[in-house]
């Protein structure tokens, strides 16, 4: 049984689909990479797994289990139990994502007595314990100070403290470094790796950060548009590429450009509510799309754990099949 | 924070001189004296006229008594009525309490009903209870408060006979002044009926002061949470698992009770201005009605004390309303 398991789960605003059919798995241990650009509906899909979606979204699914537990079924407040506990989420960014009216210590504090109660000696015990293994120097003195005291990349340690406070069996961590400096970045990938293996955490790593889910992600899940457009073990997708927005998305590494003047980039933006394409959404951005792709939506293709959403799927050369 | 404190009280001077300026100036404007207004009818004559004035002082120049009245403000003299011949600020004190009462009455019932409201439009935004709490409140901010007096009074104690017309209490009880405030005078007294008919005396005034204020509550606390609640902390905070209230209650309130409590705070000024008419209209012996009746009997030492006296409450309010931020926003307790 997975972990986490979604089928054909859709998230509409009103006509607009921000994700639209996707099904994934994440397994117990797993590092699954979710990339994309803005607006390929990574943060909503999080978002309606932690029931953080508000009307008028609606979130749909025929199947969105964790543990086997059915979220869409259970009432509001068992669901509730879990969010915070056993699935827990950060954020993109740290400064504006802790509350500026509390101290560091009563928002992590909050997080367990929520879930665990205990007294106030023990929570904030536990408190000082979290801050230690997210990395904060002298954490008995940092429990008073309020959010706008830390900087950017300490922000972002609490919020992981708080984050892993329950001890989650899942963690959704939202571009987690895109607000910060690309030096504190690899420090908080860092942290998240490492308590991932420590405490065998199922952990969905959404970000726009390619060579980093190529190093950490055992599996990865390519967005457009609200849609799954390529799934597959992380090596494999970085190495051949099946789907044409995989490969451009790719080619617009600066290191796949090194020697060029100009960076290679896909001409466009991701559809929105009022300019979604007729076929595949890809089809006015694809370099390779042919008659069929304007008018007919592609299936997927391809064996479960390497899909891809494509009616000419890449070869390994790179090139349009047939 | 001392620096923060200091700073605003410089200001203050300034603020004063302006005051003092603007009410002897406008006092002054007004045609009619005090002696012909006490002379009534009847007139005076010029000869006793001249007498008079030289008495009280007002043949001098118009600069001379400003430096007059001036120089007596910086002793702590606000002078003493024309009329009565008290000190301004014995009849000032003996009357400031009802109008304390009132003005505290009518903040509570203004923040009890406009607080809730604007946090449950706010939650449920756009729904019917929204629309009705922010229609309640546009027309309570637009309502004469003389016309609104009236309409309650009518109503309440004129048709259905629920409360009393005007007045801080019913003639029957005689209450010893041992505190100035009303209720806590009639509960000390231990009359029966005494604090009962204390309480329903308040409830008409208080309702028809605390109206405007309790719209201005009502309508930021409105803004303010949606502002808050649409903010990152609030989804993080809903991340945790937290019962929805607490998210509301505890996440949200407190942040967006940092606008709200200035507005509170500038409410003070309204409440004790709207006293005027509130107790004119209610016949409550308070410093509104000293002021008016002071007007128009051009009585220029009470109406400048008073003016001067009610600003300075203003002024001390609004800071204690800065210093309040501080407990309630972290970021400005730490900054200064």
């Amino acid at each position: 049984m997975s972990l986490l398991q979604l089928d054909n789960l859709s998230v509409t605003f009103g006509n607009f689909r921000a994700v639209d059919n996707i099904s994934y798995k994440v397994e117990e241990g797993e590092v699954l990479g979710i990339v994309g650009e803005s607006g390929s509906g990574k943060s909503v899909s999080s978002l309606s797994i932690m029931g953080l979606i508000d009307f008028p979204g609606k979130v749909s699914a025929d199947q969105l289990t964790f543990d086997g537990q059915d979220l869409q079924a259970m009432p509001e407040k068992q669901r509730r139990k879990l969010t915070g506990s056993d699935i827990a989420m950060i954020f993109q960014d740290p400064m504006t994502s802790l509350n500026p009216c509390f101290s560091v210590g009563y928002q992590i504090m909050e997080a367990l007595k929520t879930h665990q109660g205990g007294r106030k000696k023990v929570l904030k015990q536990r408190a000082i314990e979290l801050l230690t293994q997210v990395g904060i120097p002298a954490p008995e003195s940092r429990l008073d100070n309020y959010p706008h005291q830390l900087s950017g990349g300490m922000s972002q340690r609490v919020m992981i403290a708080m984050a892993i406070a329950c001890n989650p069996r899942l963690l959704i961590a939202d571009e987690p470094t895109t607000a910060l400096d690309v030096t504190i970045q690899a420090q908080i990938i860092d942290l998240l790796i490492e308590l991932q293996r420590k405490k065998k955490m199922g952990l969905v790593l959404i970000t726009h950060d390619l060579a980093l889910v190529a190093e950490v992600a055992h599996r990865v899940i390519v967005m457009y548009a609200g849609q799954i457009v390529e799934s597959g073990p992380a090596a494999e997708v970085f190495r051949s590429p099946k789907h044409p927005y995989t490969q451009a998305l790719l080619a617009s590494l600066p290191e796949s450009s090194s020697g060029k003047a100009r960076l290679e980039a896909l001409p466009g933006v991701v559809p929105g509510q009022y300019d979604r394409p007729q076929g595949c959404l890809l089809s006015p951005r694809c370099p390779y799309a042919q008659e069929q792709c304007h008018k007919v939506e592609p299936e997927n293709q391809g064996p479960l754990d390497r899909q891809v959403k494509c009616h000419t799927p890449l070869d390994i050369e790179g090139r349009p099949a047939a | 924070m001392f620096q923060f404190i200091f700073r605003r009280l410089s200001l203050v001077i300034p603020t004063f001189i302006g005051i003092t300026l603007l009410t002897f100036t406008l006092i002054h404007m007004i045609p009619g004296d005090p002696i012909e207004v006490m002379a009534g009818e009847r007139g005076v004559s010029p000869e006793r006229h001249a007498e008079l004035s030289a008495q009280l002082g007002l043949d001098k120049p118009l600069y001379e008594q400003y430096f007059h009245y001036v120089a007596g403000i910086v002793q702590g003299d606000l002078g003493e009525s024309l009329v009565t011949h008290e000190p301004v600020m014995n009849e000032f004190m003996t009357l400031f309490p009802a109008t304390v009462e009132l003005a505290v009455c009518a903040a509570i019932f203004a923040i009890l009903i406009g607080l809730p409201a604007g946090i449950f439009a706010a939650v449920k935004r756009g729904t019917i209870f929204d629309h009705s709490v922010m229609t309640f409140s546009l027309t309570g901010y637009s309502m004469p408060i003389f016309w609104w007096a009236l309409l309650l009074m009518l109503v309440f104690s004129v048709t259905l006979g629920w409360t009393p017309v005007s007045g801080r209490i019913d003639v029957v009880y005689w209450i010893d002044n041992t505190t100035g405030f009303m209720l806590i005078d009639s509960w000390l007294s231990g009359e029966e009926g005494a604090f009962k008919s204390a309480v329903s005396h308040l409830i008409l005034p208080s309702i028809v002061l605390g109206t405007i204020p309790m719209a201005v509550i009502a309508r930021m606390t409105r803004s303010s949470m949606l502002e808050v609640l649409s903010e990152d902390y609030i989804r993080t905070a809903r991340a945790k698992g937290i019962a929805p209230w607490r998210v509301i209650v505890i996440h949200a309130l407190r942040n967006a009770l940092i606008p709200v409590i200035t507005v509170i705070g500038l409410q003070v000024g309204t409440l004790l201005s709207g006293a005027i008419l509130t107790e004119t209209v209610f016949a409550w012996p308070g410093i509104g009605k000293w002021l008016i009746e002071s007007i128009s009997r051009r009585d220029y030492p009470v109406v400048q004390g008073g003016i001067l006296i009610v600003a300075t409450i203003i002024i001390v309010v609004n800071l204690l309303v800065d210093i309040a931020y501080g407990v309630v926003n972290p970021r400005i307790r730490h900054n200064r």
